[in-house]
C-alpha cells in the first residue's frame, strides 16, 4: 500500500489545503470591509444575509456571471493564464508549512503538513517569486501602459523587500539552525522568535506587507496615479482570482509570521490536541491579519520613490546589521 | 519511476530552451527560460540537492529572469517581432558561441562519469557547503567571485548615475 502514503495523503491534504484557503479567502474579504467599515465608522456590508455573511457570496456569483471581456490588442495567451499564475504562485506557498505536529487515523500517523522540506522556508521565499510573475506578466500582456508601470513597480518592489525578508530568515536560520519549519518551531518551545528577534521581526513584517502588495504599500494598484494598475485591464472573474491570489497571499504571509516569529502552532495546552493546535495557529494568524488590516485603514499610502529609498537604504542595512549582531551573539553563546 | 521522471524533466528543458533561442518574440523566450530553470531546478531535486533547487529557482527564475524581463519591459521595440534580430556584430558573437560550445564539449567529453551511485548526501548539507565554502580549498574563488560581484555593482551604479 505504498502508493497511499505516496499519493493519496499528500493529494487529500493539498485538496483540504485549497479548498480551507478558498474560503478562508471569501471570508477574508468580509472581514476586511466589515472592520475597515468600523475604522471610519460605516457599518461595512450588511445587506446580504445576516450580519451582511452572505455577502462574499454575492460577490463570487457577480464576478462569474460577468461578461467575459478580452481586450483585442492583448497577449492573449499570457492575459488568460496570468491570474492563474498569481493564484498558483501563492497557494503552493502554504505547501511546506505545518499547521500542526501529526494524528494518527486509521492506523497511520499523519503529519500536519503536505510536504516536509528540509529547506521550507528557502522554498517559500522562492515561490513567494514565482506567484510575482502572474502579476508582471499580466501587466505587461494587458498592453496598457498603466498595466505595465503597475507591473515595473510590482517587479521593482518585490525585489528590493526580497532582500531584507531574506536577511530577517538569514537571522532565524543562525538562531535555530534549520531551514526546515518543524525544527523552527520546535526551537521556539519556549520562546518565541519575536522576544530573541524583535529587529527581525519589525524588517520581516515590513518587508512581507509590501511582498504581498498591502496598502499602504500597494505600489502596483496606486488608484490615484494607475487607474487600478496591472489589473486595469481585467474584469469579472479575472480580476476576482487575482483579488483571490492577494487575500490568500495575505494569508499565506500572516501564517508565515505566526509560524516563523510566534512560535507556530505551539501553545498552552497544545499538546492535548492536534485540533488546539490548528486553533492556536489559526489565532496566531487572525491576530497578524488584524495587524494587516488595521495598517491599511489607519496609514495613507506612501510615495513609490520614498517607499523605494527606505528599502534599499534603511531596511537592507538594518537587516544586515541584525544579521551580523545575531551571528555574533549566536558564536559567543555557542 | 525516478528514469521517466528524468527523461520528462529533461525533455521540459531542452524541449523550452529550444523555443528560447528559436522565438523570435524575446519576451517569450524570457518565459521559455523560466521553465528551462524550473526544469534544471527539479533535477537538482532528484539529485537530492534540495538546497541547490531552491537557490536556483529563488536566484534564476525570481531574481536573475526578473531582472531580463525588467530589461526587456523597459526597452523600446525589443518585442516587436519584425526587428532584425541580427547586427552587424553576429559573427564576433557566433565564434564566441561556437568556442564555449567547444570548450563545455571538451570538459563533458573528460570528465569521469561516476558508474555507481554515490549515495546519500549527509544530513547537515547545507552546513557542511557553507564549510567547504570558505576551506582553503574554496575561499580563493569564492572571495573573487565576491569581488567580481562587487565590480558589477560599482559598475552599474557608474553607468546609471545621473551626471
Amino acid at each position: 500500500m505504498d502508493w497511499i502514503d505516496a499519493l493519496l495523503i499528500p493529494a487529500i491534504k493539498s485538496l483540504v489545503v485549497i479548498v480551507v484557503l478558498l474560503l478562508a479567502f471569501a471570508y477574508m474579504t468580509y472581514v476586511e470591509r466589515k472592520l475597515v467599515g468600523r475604522f471610519v465608522r460605516r457599518y461595512g456590508p450588511n445587506r446580504a444575509g445576516p450580519f451582511g455573511l452572505l455577502q462574499p457570496i454575492a460577490d463570487a456569483f457577480k464576478a462569474i456571471f460577468k461578461e467575459e471581456v478580452i481586450p483585442t490588442e492583448v497577449d492573449k495567451w499570457l492575459y488568460v493564464i496570468c491570474p492563474g499564475i498569481a493564484v498558483a504562485g501563492s497557494l503552493i506557498v502554504f505547501g511546506v508549512i505545518p499547521v500542526g505536529d501529526s494524528f494518527m487515523a486509521w492506523g497511520r500517523k499523519i503529519t500536519m503538513v503536505v510536504a516536509d522540506v528540509n529547506v521550507g522556508v528557502l522554498y517559500v521565499v522562492a515561490m513567494a517569486g514565482l506567484g510575482l510573475y502572474g502579476i508582471f506578466l499580466g501587466g505587461w500582456a494587458s498592453n496598457n501602459n498603466f498595466s505595465l508601470l503597475g507591473a515595473l513597480r510590482s517587479t521593482a518592489q518585490v525585489i528590493t523587500y526580497e532582500l531584507p525578508m531574506g536577511l530577517a530568515i538569514a537571522s532565524i536560520a543562525t538562531i535555530t539552525g534549520s531551514l526546515r519549519f518543524g525544527d523552527i518551531i520546535a526551537a521556539q518551545k519556549t520562546l518565541p522568535l519575536i522576544i530573541l528577534q524583535p529587529v527581525g521581526f519589525l524588517v520581516y513584517f515590513i518587508s512581507g506587507m509590501a511582498e504581498i502588495n498591502r496598502s499602504p504599500f500597494d505600489m502596483p494598484e496606486t488608484e490615484n496615479e494607475l487607474v487600478s494598475g496591472y489589473s486595469t485591464e481585467y474584469g469579472g472573474i479575472k480580476f476576482a482570482i487575482y483579488f483571490m491570489a492577494e487575500y490568500i497571499n495575505m494569508i499565506v504571509m500572516s501564517i508565515l509570521v505566526a509560524t516563523l516569529f510566534l512560535g507556530g502552532w505551539q501553545g498552552p495546552f497544545a499538546h492535548l490536541s492536534p485540533l488546539l493546535q490548528l486553533v492556536w495557529l489559526v489565532v496566531k494568524a487572525a491576530v497578524v491579519l488584524f495587524v494587516f488590516i488595521w495598517v491599511r485603514a489607519s496609514i495613507p499610502r506612501v510615495r513609490y520613490d520614498k517607499w523605494m529609498k527606505f528599502g534599499w537604504k534603511f531596511l537592507v542595512p538594518l537587516g544586515l546589521a541584525n544579521l551580523a549582531v545575531t551571528a555574533v551573539v549566536v558564536a559567543l553563546v555557542a | 519511476m525516478a528514469q521517466a521522471i528524468f527523461i520528462i524533466l529533461s525533455l521540459i528543458t531542452l524541449g523550452c530552451a529550444l523555443v528560447v533561442v528559436t522565438n523570435r518574440n524575446l519576451f517569450h523566450s524570457a518565459l521559455y527560460l523560466a521553465f528551462v530553470f524550473v526544469g534544471v531546478a527539479g533535477l537538482y531535486f532528484m539529485l537530492q540537492a534540495e538546497f541547490f533547487a531552491g537557490i536556483q529557482v529563488l536566484i534564476y527564475v525570481g531574481a536573475i529572469l526578473t531582472l531580463i524581463i525588467f530589461a526587456i519591459m523597459l526597452s523600446r521595440d525589443l518585442m516587436n517581432p519584425n526587428v532584425r534580430g541580427f547586427n552587424r556584430q553576429w559573427w564576433a558573437a557566433a565564434i564566441v558561441a561556437g568556442l564555449l560550445f567547444v570548450v563545455l564539449a571538451v570538459v563533458l567529453w573528460r570528465a569521469p562519469w561516476p558508474a555507481a551511485p554515490v549515495g546519500e548526501p549527509s544530513a547537515d548539507f547545507i552546513a557542511e557547503l557553507g564549510q567547504a565554502l570558505v576551506s582553503p580549498a574554496y575561499v580563493l574563488p569564492f572571495e573573487v567571485v565576491s569581488i567580481l560581484l562587487l565590480a558589477a555593482l560599482v559598475g552599474s551604479i557608474l553607468i546609471a548615475r545621473e551626471r
